[in-house]
């Protein structure tokens, strides 16, 4: 667009013209502004679950700016002498001192550390939730592998920022978490004694663990942060929005709304909704009260200490290990019982980052998705993800075993050992029962297409039989219903080739192939309807 | 005088003279006799003992044998002092319902004065902690937060940060010290009951035992104040994120369902 000759000033143009002109002119957004303004987005009430994350992170950062103007993170020990009477005279590290202050000392401090807190909690929370959606659903696969890393490295990272920032005040709380850290981190094979020493700059925990995690916490982890979710939105814009099956869906439009003006509205509104939400939770019930948790020393320890619960699984690695350790000759000691969970923690992790490359090498499937899949359909799928959530739901279990154990009147070594056999059990029959659900699921919507929906109401027939009416589905239920496509799993190729002469089968093919029959074989889908079935039954007078 | 002698027959002259006699005697009694207490205390003394030894028989002999000196069911009592007994019977611990990994506290059925005869009884098979008057276990006055550190560093590893309780192995606890009566408190930490250990004088003197229950009191009591907001039990980060996940992410969910809802499609009006 460029601006209007002066000999052509009959009219003027109006402002928002004007100003919308004078923006092009400088940094060229209309081309920008054409292509994405009117973007289309389908709906659905499961893809605002990023949203949620989204908004709660801006809120993160919002009121971490206005803590960080008032948190001194320094080590250096003063006595106490603010409003909160059960702590005067206490000696205590100046980041624990000016947490207090901002709880009870600064205008509206306690509920912006508690917004804060809050809000952290629902961000990774959200995380989750969305990483599961996007999981169930098959968003992950091919062209969005990519973006499904940059989420998951968003949800450790924020895992990681989680962590430093409950570590900050130097509470009595925090600092058994740092000391458990600093423990696994010792447990590590030669190495780990130095890299204790340089994490904290010498014996813990010394003066510079709370200045270190300062910057980690409000610089480097956030910075990273901030930069991967740009690229995560960038490509959400860029490979479009995944959409349900339905009619007049394909794999190459997208059915929804413009961008401008629906979503803009909705999205906006939908930030002042969740802040209202954090909000009042924040000012209703107290998170962290670190004033009643008093200041770390390292003499110092309480029951019940556990992280937030996004760090809960570490935790319950750490309790559900027997303490298992040996003494190599020379004096040597491994602590197999802290350093075991150590290793296990990234592997429980990675297992989800991974799926989607090990689903698309199992299944050959290399071609681009943009209709999401219904987790019944993918039975195989769906139960390795509802166990991957089982396993991890006993890991928290395993976190918080002393509270279960006392609040359900059990006994913690009971619990202890119910975790220990979980780990391993509970998963195969979350996987197990997943799976006959989804088929079962199949089934059912294999006879919804065959012989339509039960509608409940009863016919009896002249000769005095009793039958249920069934309503036949619409063309768009229909079609749901039937539009995936059931695959055929992969096979190794022929044992013998063309000459009948023995074929050497590599060995990584022939697991291929196997695992391939796992996803894609024998008892792993219902056959679904087909256009033949459904004439031969639709069109025959016999069914009801 | 003579006003007195024109009276000496009136009828009420007999009641004022008793009440003289009494006042007069009374008044003696209490100037001389209790000035040695030794005199009088072993009479009620010996009274108390006799009476804890038959409440003793009925409700604790059958475990603690009938000398209170133990059996493979209860430990013996010689030598645990009043203060023991006046905790584990006053929270009614004791009679134990049931063997357990622990006797937990329930509604007492004993009254003071009983539990005062039983403790007298037990207090006489050998010396041990004596149970404390109001003035060692009263709060007043005491160091609320050297109370705090105190706790911190001898009680919270069990009883947690603030004594909302915590559990030990095999079905073992320490029990939440929510509203715990000052002197149970200091008899706690006086005899040292179940898997507690004692905190004796010489450990923990009174004037510390005082500031631990002045800081209780300010922490975890029905009046504590909360300045955040409803504490959620004070379990810290488990009941927290339980909390986040069911109602901050399902609020969430239930916003986000209503906002989807509420399309600009044409299709649904």
């Amino acid at each position: 667009m460029s601006t209007t000759t002066a000999a052509d000033n009959r009219r003027k143009a109006p402002r928002g013209e004007r100003v919308a002109d004078w923006a092009d002119g400088r940094l060229g957004i209309y081309s920008l502004a054409k292509t994405n303004m009117r973007k289309i987005f389908p709906d659905h009430w499961s893809f605002m679950l990023g949203e949620v994350a989204l908004y709660s992170f801006i809120i993160i950062i919002l009121t971490g700016v206005y803590l960080t103007l008032f948190f001194v993170p320094s080590m250096s020990e003063v006595e106490y002498h603010g409003s909160y009477v059960p702590m005067h005279g206490i000696r205590m590290s100046e980041a624990y001192a000016s947490t207090l202050d901002i709880s009870f000392d600064v205008r509206g401090g306690l509920l912006i550390r508690q917004i804060h807190h809050w809000a952290a909690l629902v961000f990774l929370a959200a995380m989750f939730v969305h990483m599961m959606r996007v999981f169930f659903t098959g968003a992950f696969r091919k062209p969005r592998e990519v973006n499904w890393l940059f989420g998951f490295l968003l949800f450790v990272l924020g895992m990681f920022t989680g962590f430093t920032g409950y570590s900050l005040p130097d509470d009595l709380l925090s600092g058994t978490g740092v000391r458990f850290m600093e423990g696994a981190i010792l447990s590590v094979p030669v190495v780990g004694t130095y890299l204790s020493m340089f994490l904290f700059g010498g014996e813990f925990p010394g003066h510079d663990v709370i200045p270190r995690f300062f910057s980690i916490h409000v610089l480097l982890l956030p910075g990273i942060m901030l930069g991967l979710l740009v690229a995560h939105l960038i490509l959400v814009f860029y490979h479009k929005h995944t959409q349900f099956p339905g009619a007049g869906k394909t794999n190459k439009n997208v059915v929804g709304m413009p961008l401008l003006p629906v979503y803009m509205a909705k999205a906006g509104g939908f930030f002042f909704l969740v802040f209202g939400v954090i909000a009042a939770l924040s000012a209703l019930f107290t998170i962290n009260p670190i004033w009643a948790l008093g200041p770390y020393r390292a003499d110092q320890v309480s029951t019940g200490a556990q992280p937030d619960w996004y760090m809960g699984f570490s935790e319950g690695l750490i309790r559900a290990m027997p303490g298992w350790e040996v003494v190599l000759p020379g004096g040597y000691t491994l602590a197999l019982g802290v350093f075991v969970p150590l290793m296990v923690f990234p592997l429980v992790l990675a297992a989800i980052a991974v799926y989607p490359f090990i689903e698309s090498w199992v299944t050959g499937d290399k071609r681009e998705h943009h209709i999401l899949d219904r987790p019944r359909n993918h039975p195989v799928r769906t139960g390795i993800g509802a166990a991957w959530i089982s396993w991890y739901l006993v890991m928290l279990i395993g976190g918080g075993n002393d509270l279960f154990a006392i609040h359900f009147h059990l006994s913690i070594n009971a619990v202890t050992w119910f975790v220990r056999i979980a780990f391993f059990v509970v998963p195969v029959l979350v996987f197990i029962a997943t799976k006959r659900i989804c088929l079962g699921l199949q089934r059912r919507d294999r006879d919804k297409v065959l012989h339509g929906r039960e509608s409940g109401i009863i016919k009896r027939l002249p000769h005095g039989e009793f039958v249920e009416v069934h309503e036949p589905l619409s063309q768009e239920q229909l079609h749901t219903l039937t539009q995936h496509e059931q695959r055929k799993p992969l096979e190794a190729g022929p044992e013998v080739d063309e000459n009948g002469v023995k074929r050497k089968v590599p060995r990584v093919q022939k697991l291929r192939a196997k695992l391939s029959r796992g996803f894609y074989g024998e008892n792993t889908q219902i056959p679904k309807a087909t256009p033949e079935e459904f004439k031969e039954i639709s069109s025959g007078h016999g069914h009801h | 005088m003579k006003k007195l002698s024109a009276r000496r027959r009136h009828p009420l002259a007999a009641l004022v003279v008793l009440l003289f006699a009494l006042a007069a005697t009374g008044g003696l009694y209490a100037a001389f006799a209790p000035a040695d207490k030794a005199e009088a205390e072993p009479v009620a003394q010996s009274l108390a003992i006799e009476e804890g030894k038959k409440l003793y028989a009925v409700g604790c002999a059958s475990c603690h044998g009938t000398g209170g000196q133990g059996t493979t069911d209860g430990p013996s009592l010689v030598g645990v002092g009043s203060a023991a007994v006046d905790f584990q019977v006053g929270t009614g611990r004791m009679p134990l319902q049931q063997p357990g990994a622990q006797a937990p506290d329930k509604p007492n059925v004993y009254t003071q004065a009983e539990i005062d005869q039983l403790a007298a009884y037990i207090a006489s098979l050998g010396p041990g902690p004596v149970t404390p008057t109001e003035e060692q276990y009263s709060p007043e006055g005491a160091d609320i937060a050297n109370g705090g550190e105190l706790f911190r560093t001898n009680c919270a590893q069990c009883h947690n940060f603030t004594g909302q309780g915590g559990a030990l192995t095999e079905g073992k606890y320490a029990p939440d010290l929510e509203d715990v009566d000052p002197k149970h408190i200091y008899e706690a930490m006086q005899t040292g009951p179940q898997n507690m250990p004692s905190f004796p004088d010489q450990v923990l003197p009174e004037q510390e035992k005082q500031d631990i229950i002045a800081y209780l009191d300010t922490v975890n009591s029905e009046d504590s104040e909360t300045p955040g907001g409803f504490a959620l039990g004070g379990f810290g980060p488990v009941t927290e994120g339980l909390f986040a996940w069911t109602f901050g992410l399902g609020a969430m969910i239930v916003v986000a369902i209503w906002v989807a809802a509420r399309t600009a499609k044409a299709k649904k009006s």
